[in-house]
């Protein structure tokens, strides 16, 4: 049953498993689901989706498969206005009534499966073309066809109604949770999460984990005499430096930016963090502060910081061909550089093996003639959710030698 | 659910949306560990209490801090009192046994009866913590190498899971639960929280707070959005300090119970100053 929208959220992005689509299976035959897409929608999501940053894609497919019913906006409309005011509602049922209808109920099952339901359901939506009240057939309200809403058809799919605060099919089209997709938004929180996993254990600090062993040991040695032994317990020992692009074209992202920057200094789990702006591309100098006014000469990050350091650089990597490849291009009037901003690049990646080039622009915007040889320097990723992710398994991971050609 | 009246219908003064209910029905009849994850103050913790009372099951709760390990939720094993106690006669240390201490999923799973179990916040803990109750939580059961004794659970606990999402919960632990995020409430829903905690007061007081409340809420930038509970102090401040309804829509007052941060203070002051909507006298 509904095999294709296990496809459809796979094809939207949510990783759904075998294992989850199994157990959603169990509870939708264990009886746990009434045949309205509420609860297809509110409980098969509790069991497909694990992570609220997937509810837009859940979202997005639940409206694909179960289509005919929202993804056409005014079709939805229409349907909504069709079932709205009904003739009559639901009347009070008697026990013997309600025995019919749990016996109508099991019939109904035996005779239409869920798939066909649903492929009715579309093609009669696309056939109706008014509103419909009573009746046998059409989807309306107050009829014992198993479309519509107010009616008394056993099994029948429910369109929108009362009961539950908001429809599926309305949840679903709203996409309130948009904002909560890992490829969009980026936000301190989130950052700061994602730049948690980067870390390295070690063995370091005050001594103050019981080691077990060496006390037994210790203590059979001393003739029974407690002797206990504390062991360092394990800390994260990365040490990170943030190079920063501050230039012109880096302003459309610099709240980006800055979520960015205070992650990065507000997570206290990494032992160290340095943090330099440069001006589109870094030559013989960095800078302090954002306004590039105080200098620390490049060389100075080689000669204080060793290679175990990871570096981060951020910026758009888009500038003239020149401030990459020539002497005395850069773009401030009043600083001129013997050596190309490309060979300095070089060198931070020569003596930083760990480091990477996160971009603010989209991945389609990367076809640029600096972005591309900064990209074989520095490997380089989206600054998104997603691409910090990426990034830091990259940094974390072994170092892969730069290929420049020409 | 088909027999609906029986399970879970939210508490006396706990409001549980609809969809909510539901998925801890699903849950508790399947015997899977539920997920809750959501902002601060949408009571996360509180829905572990709820069911507890309104199934009148007892709750057992396992806090989780960045310190603590899976093991310590299944036993303790007190090696250093055992050692301690081997320097003299008087005790027989050859029985293990006494120096294991059941942890809170251990206590569950012994429990002559069903019980609610609450693992509060467990992403405070290592990221490899929740990996390390896998099979724990999908069998209920676990094994005692000190002793080499299997614990099984008697009767499946309904475990109560939330997150704050300080870090990700990995994939193989979550495709063994059920999941839900709570939503930040809406105006209407938050009403009817405010509601069940304070039925006396004055429903158009209650009615204008929230509208202040929601409206706070909407200020850019704020460091630490104001939530249920601060809504819920504010309330009680407002109706104690016997203001009258005209009074929070001119200004708002006791503003330091909704925002708890100096910056933020300020940063409000200073936003809605210049937007001219009133004065606001900080206390």
């Amino acid at each position: 049953m509904f095999t294709d929208f296990f496809y459809t959220l796979r094809k939207k992005g949510v990783p759904v498993t075998v294992t989850e689509w199994v157990s959603f299976m169990e509870a939708l035959h264990g009886g746990y689901f009434q045949s309205s897409l509420n609860h297809l929608y509110y409980i098969g999501r509790a069991f497909l989706v694990k992570s609220e940053a997937y509810y837009d894609m859940f979202d997005l497919a639940f409206q694909e498969y179960f289509g005919g019913i929202s993804s056409d906006p005014t079709v939805l409309d229409k349907v909504m206005e069709w079932l709205e005011n009904p003739l009559h509602r639901l009347p009070k049922l008697s026990p013997e009534e309600m025995a019919e209808f749990q016996n109508k109920l099991e019939d109904f099952k035996k005779e239409h499966d869920m798939d066909e339901l649903m492929r009715q359901f579309r093609e009669r939506l696309k056939e109706q073309k008014e509103r419909h009240d009573g009746g046998g057939k059409w989807i309306g309200t107050g009829g014992t066809s198993p479309f519509g809403a107010y009616g008394n058809h056993p099994g029948g799919i429910r369109v929108g109604g009362e009961s539950w605060s908001q429809s599926a099919a309305k949840v679903a089209e709203e996409r309130r949770f948009r904002n909560y997709r890992n490829d969009l938004i980026l936000d301190v929180r989130q950052t700061k999460m994602a730049l948690k996993k980067l870390r390295e254990l070690k063995r370091e600090g005050t001594q103050e984990e019981l080691d077990i062993p060496e006390t037994i040991d210790k203590t059979a040695k001393e003739g029974g005499e407690i002797e206990l032994v504390f062991n360092r317990s394990r800390e994260n020992s990365v040490r990170l430096i943030l190079l920063m692009d501050t230039g012109g074209s880096m302003l459309p992202y610099t709240q980006l930016c800055e979520r960015l920057f205070s992650a990065a200094t507000q997570a206290n789990h990494f032992k160290e963090l340095k943090y330099y702006f440069f001006h589109n591309v870094i030559y013989q100098d960095v800078y302090e502060d954002i306004a590039n006014y105080k200098r620390v000469p490049t060389e100075k990050l080689f000669s204080q910081f060793h290679k175990g350091y990871k570096v981060v650089l951020v910026g758009d990597a888009r500038m003239a061909y020149s401030e990459l490849f020539d002497i005395n291009g850069c773009i401030d009037y009043f600083s001129s550089n013997d050596t190309p901003g490309v060979e300095w690049l070089l060198k931070i990646k020569d003596h930083f093996p760990h480091s990477v080039w996160l971009n603010p622009t989209h991945k389609n915007f990367w076809g640029h003639y600096t972005v591309d040889t900064i990209g074989k320097v520095f490997p380089m990723f989206e600054l998104t959710i997603d691409g910090l992710k990426d990034a830091i398994k990259s940094l974390t991971g072994r170092a892969k030698p730069v290929v420049l050609q020409n | 659910m088909a027999q609906s009246g029986q399970g879970y219908r939210g508490s006396d003064d706990y409001i549980a949306s609809k969809p909510l209910m539901e998925i801890v029905n699903v849950s508790i009849a399947l015997g899977k560990p539920l997920v809750i994850k959501g902002e601060p103050g949408t009571g996360k913790t509180l829905l572990a209490h709820s069911i507890a009372e309104a199934l009148n099951k007892k709750l057992l709760i396992w806090n989780v801090k960045s310190t603590t390990k899976a093991k310590d939720g299944l036993y303790v094993y007190d090696t250093v009192q055992r050692l301690n106690d081997a320097r003299f006669k008087d005790k027989d240390i050859s029985d293990i046994r006494q120096y294991i201490k059941l942890g809170k999923l251990g206590q569950s799973f012994k429990s002559d009866e069903k019980l609610v179990l609450l693992i509060d916040e467990i992403d405070k803990a290592d990221v490899e913590f929740p990996n390390d109750l896998l099979n724990e939580l999908d069998e209920m059961t676990f094994h005692i190498p000190e002793l080499d004794e299997e614990v099984a659970a008697i009767h499946r606990p309904i475990v109560i899971i939330t997150s704050n999402s300080e870090k990700e919960l990995p994939d193989a632990f979550l495709r063994r639960c059920i999941f839900h995020y709570i939503e930040f409430p809406d105006e209407e829903m938050m009403e009817r929280i405010v509601k069940v905690h304070y039925p006396d007061i004055e429903m158009k007081l209650v009615k204008e707070a929230i509208k202040r409340f929601y409206w706070i809420r909407e200020v850019d930038g704020l460091r630490k959005k104001p939530s249920t509970s601060e809504l819920l102090d504010w309330i009680k401040a407002l109706a104690l300090g016997g203001l009258s309804v005209d009074k929070i829509t001119s200004e708002i007052p006791f503003l330091g119970t909704l925002l708890k941060n100096e910056l933020d203070t300020g940063r409000f002051v200073r936003l809605s100053n210049a937007q001219g909507t009133g004065i606001f006298r900080r206390r």
